[in-house]
């Protein structure tokens, strides 16, 4: 049996190894992402709070919302968070299937992970040609 | 079942709720929560679609609609549970430190409690004034 280390036993425990080690593949990416989308909603309840709070004021409130999300910066945003949205949704429908026990050979779960991204890439577009559609 | 050892008494194992306490009921949550969202979301997509172009008054009288206030009030609430606990996991996954974790566990919870009470607030004040 070897020595104890004089080290403390935070230094002496084993670590499992981190992103770094791994090499890159479609589940990690898509794993990543939803988790990553999922904070990105988070804070973005602000700004869902923000346009209610500001349609619930006055006239003065509404307009000046309407102008901030209208304004260049603030439609890059409202695109961001469409396909932030967009991405966690098909996350959300990834891991239905794979809760129902199906998608999980190699192909069948790097055309989930990779699909997710086109998926969220193709609504995105959709919904905003018939924002601007109707607008 | 064969005899093992373990350090688990019978009562445990016949409860089945492991060492959080509170078996698989955070997992199912979160499943839960994910189907209620998905149509949940749908809607949530056609009103804001419905909003664009819409000046202050038609917004008002929009968002202030029953089937839409409903809709909102569903998305906000479940949304709220939904991200406060999905944020719980990751804190848990990411934050170890004896006095953050709790403090950053508890700050998830009252933030999910505040944003979803205010986002409710908001929708029920387009449909009452």
């Amino acid at each position: 049996m070897a020595k104890p280390s004089p080290s403390p036993l935070e230094q002496r425990r084993p670590l499992s190894p981190h992103l770094q080690i791994y090499k890159w593949s479609p589940t990690m990416t898509a794993s990543i992402a939803h988790r990553f989308t999922g904070a990105a909603l988070y804070a973005g309840t602000l700004l869902l709070a923000f346009y209610l709070f500001a349609a619930a004021g006055d006239a003065r409130s509404f307009h000046f919302a309407s102008a901030l999300f209208s304004s260049w910066l603030g439609q890059l945003v409202l695109l961001g968070y469409t396909f932030v949205l967009m991405l966690h949704v098909m996350g959300g429908l990834r891991h239905a299937i794979w809760d129902a026990g199906k998608g999980f050979e190699p192909k069948a779960r790097d055309r989930l992970s990779l699909g997710s991204f086109a998926g969220a890439a193709v609504l995105t577009a959709l919904l905003w040609i018939v924002s601007f559609v109707i607008r | 079942m064969t005899q093992k050892s373990t350090f688990r008494t019978p009562a445990a194992r016949v409860k089945y709720l492991g060492a959080a306490h509170s078996g698989a009921h955070h997992a199912w949550m979160m499943r839960l929560s994910t189907f209620a969202l998905l149509p949940l979301t749908c809607a949530f997509i056609l009103i804001v679609l419905s909003l664009t172009g819409r000046d202050f008054q038609s917004a008002r009288v929009f968002l202030g609609s029953p089937v839409v206030a409903i809709f909102m009030l569903l998305f906000v609430g479940v949304g709220a549970y939904h991200m406060t606990q999905g944020m719980q996991v990751i804190i848990e996954d990411y934050v170890h430190g004896e006095r953050i974790k709790p403090l950053a566990l508890m700050a998830n919870i009252l933030f999910g409690l505040l944003i979803g009470a205010a986002l409710i607030y908001a929708v029920m004040r387009l449909s009452f004034t």
